[in-house]
């Protein structure tokens, strides 16, 4: 399992694509954050963080579209599920390695965090809440993105699927608001902007961090099955 | 060692194997032959538990390729039809992550990746980005790949495609000393290197196992008696009359001559030599012999063969198909020939299919 993360890991360093949105993360992250620090005169990160949750609607199904479409383009699954290793380890290999991608890339969001310590006083609970909801939101979202990239062996088809799919689970809330008894509860319950904004008000509320994190071993352990069984067709 | 019971496979409606059954010993190196599209790929791909049987079982080594899926993959090396490499990797990288996710552990991977690279010949470019390898060298990590972790079965599919003839003969003498120490499979679908490597031929073809021998038992169980070619000076429906009517010619097949209006004809006698006879019944009628050539079957015609009469019997079910099936055997009965580094698009074609 190390010798796939380690691999996808050094796949993520050498690719100009990770870079790219690293680069693409920052500027417009850096225009939301300057926007709003001047616009609202407030040591705070919370618009930003709200942002920043949009920009990952992009960025992870774009981390996660080649992790298996890609190898299949390739015919490079026919060696991997030919490794003396079972499905699930090859998908933890990978998600943990995009992961990692992503939290390369979140970390350099905390530059944010320091300006604000330099030009007043931020509530420190707030954005440490902030950013526990932003990783469990990146990592509900790499763990779909996996989802999709394993049931095509198009990249471009897996980051779209993954967009979607990240899209509708981000906007359930609109459909709560219209529908009425036990279709709008459940639209309610996977309404992920709802619980993010939560974490965004210094609240780290137990049971969405449960939501997030059973959400996300549902996608690997769906992922993982997807594998296994395309290969025993 | 390594056994196929009764194995179908099935990609919905199409069915790429059927029923098809062999086994495989210790030390011995298999050539699985067969036109394009006959079922090698999808036959070494459940072999090697990527695919699993629709019905039917697949051991290797005792394990079921089903239940037992990582006993399998850890006892054998497997080059795919298309060596599975990643472009952006160097060699020696590639070599390395293959090596560690077979678990070799990290001290010994250095060493170990090193002597694979000797001997597939790939230390002088063990530096350089698999992408801007040459087919040959991209053949080559490919095989390597596949004996990482010393494993005692190896796969290959159409090991020798795309290299050309110095790299064929290295990579068939690499297979040829690799059999002395491990069970070797590999398909093919050019004769001459069947014939050359391999203790034992399984020849399949629309997805069944047809034959299988030694090359030289299954030239000459096919043989079939005395076959000539013979040439005659003469009206050429003369001559075969006077040719069919020598008693012991059981028949007289009119082929193409050196020059146009020139025909010469293939007979076959059973086990009674008609050289004499025929002969004297042609000097008798005023019909100069020519050219008389007593004919051995070569494993391309029994292949020939076998390929095409299962093709025929088909064919009143599937016309579409069976009339394919005949046209790639030409295809492969040319590439048997000499041209060894021809590989077809249908091939490839038909592995991406399964």
């Amino acid at each position: 399992m190390t010798a796939i993360w380690n691999r996808e890991m050094r796949s993520y360093l050498v690719s100009p694509l990770f870079y790219g949105m690293a680069a693409a993360f920052y500027l417009l992250g850096g225009y939301f954050f300057s926007v709003n620090l001047l616009g609202s005169q407030t040591a705070a990160m919370t618009w930003y963080f709200g942002d920043a949750a949009v920009l990952l609607l992009f960025i992870a199904p774009l981390l996660t579209m080649r992790l298996f479409a890609e190898e299949r383009a390739r015919g490079t699954d026919e060696l991997l599920f030919t490794l003396p290793l079972p499905a699930w380890k090859v998908v933890l290999g990978k998600y943990l390695s995009a992961l990692a991608a992503l939290g390369l890339i979140l970390a350099g969001s905390l530059v944010y965090a320091l300006i604000l310590a330099g030009v007043g006083e931020p509530r420190w609970g707030e954005i440490v809440a902030s950013y526990v909801g932003l990783v469990l939101l990146g990592a509900l979202f790499l763990a779909a993105g996996c989802l999709t990239s394993s049931l095509t062996a198009s990249p471009l088809l897996a980051g779209v699927g993954g967009f979607a799919l990240l899209l509708l689970l981000w906007l359930a809330g609109w459909g709560a608001d219209v529908l009425q008894g036990t279709p709008s509860e459940v639209m309610r319950t996977l309404s992920v902007a709802t619980r993010y904004q939560d974490f965004l008000q210094g609240v780290i509320d137990s049971s969405h961090a449960v939501f997030f994190l059973s959400l996300t071993l549902a996608a690997l352990v769906l992922t993982a099955v997807v594998l296994e069984r395309r290969v025993a067709r | 060692m390594l056994a196929f019971e009764q194995v179908t496979k099935r990609f919905g409606e199409r069915t790429a194997v059927h029923e098809l059954s062999f086994t495989a010993e210790a030390g011995e190196i298999l050539g699985l032959l067969g036109p394009n599209g006959a079922g090698k790929t999808t036959t070494l791909r459940l072999l090697t538990s990527y695919l699993l049987p629709t019905s039917g079982r697949v051991t290797v080594f005792g394990y079921d390729t089903a239940t037992h899926p990582l006993e399998v993959r850890r006892r054998i090396g497997y080059l795919p039809e298309e060596p599975p490499l990643y472009p952006e990797m160097t060699v020696r990288e590639y070599m390395t992550f293959v090596a560690r996710a077979k678990g070799l552990p990290a001290r010994r991977c250095r060493e170990h990746v090193d002597g694979v690279l000797e001997r597939v010949g790939l230390a002088d470019v063990a530096g350089r980005l698999l992408a801007n390898l040459s087919r040959g060298y991209r053949q080559r990590a490919g095989i390597g790949q596949a004996l990482l972790g010393d494993p005692d079965l190896l796969v290959l599919d159409e090991p020798t495609v795309g290299l050309d003839p110095v790299q064929v003969i290295e990579i068939r003498d690499l297979i040829k000393e690799l059999g002395r120490e491990r069970t070797v499979i590999f398909s093919s679908h050019i004769l001459p290197e069947v014939q050359a490597l391999c203790t034992r031929v399984i020849i399949i073809s629309r997805g069944r196992v047809v034959a299988q021998d030694t090359p030289e038992g299954l030239s000459r169980r096919l043989q079939g008696g005395w076959r000539y070619l013979i040439e005659a000076d003469g009206p050429p429906d003369r001559v075969e009359a006077v040719l069919t009517g020598i008693p012991g010619v059981e028949g007289a097949e009119r082929r193409a001559g050196d020059t146009p209006e020139r025909f010469a004809w293939l007979v076959s006698s059973g086990d009674r030599d008609v050289r004499r006879d025929l002969f004297f019944a042609l000097a008798a009628a005023g019909l100069p012999l020519l050219r008389l050539e007593p004919q051995k079957l070569s494993l391309e015609e029994v292949f020939l063969q076998l390929v095409t009469d299962e093709g025929t019997e088909d064919r009143n079910q599937h016309p579409d198909t069976a009339a394919e099936a005949e046209a790639e055997t030409e295809g492969a009965a040319e590439d048997g020939g000499r041209t060894d580094g021809g590989t077809s698009e249908e091939e490839r074609e038909e592995g991406e299919q399964s």
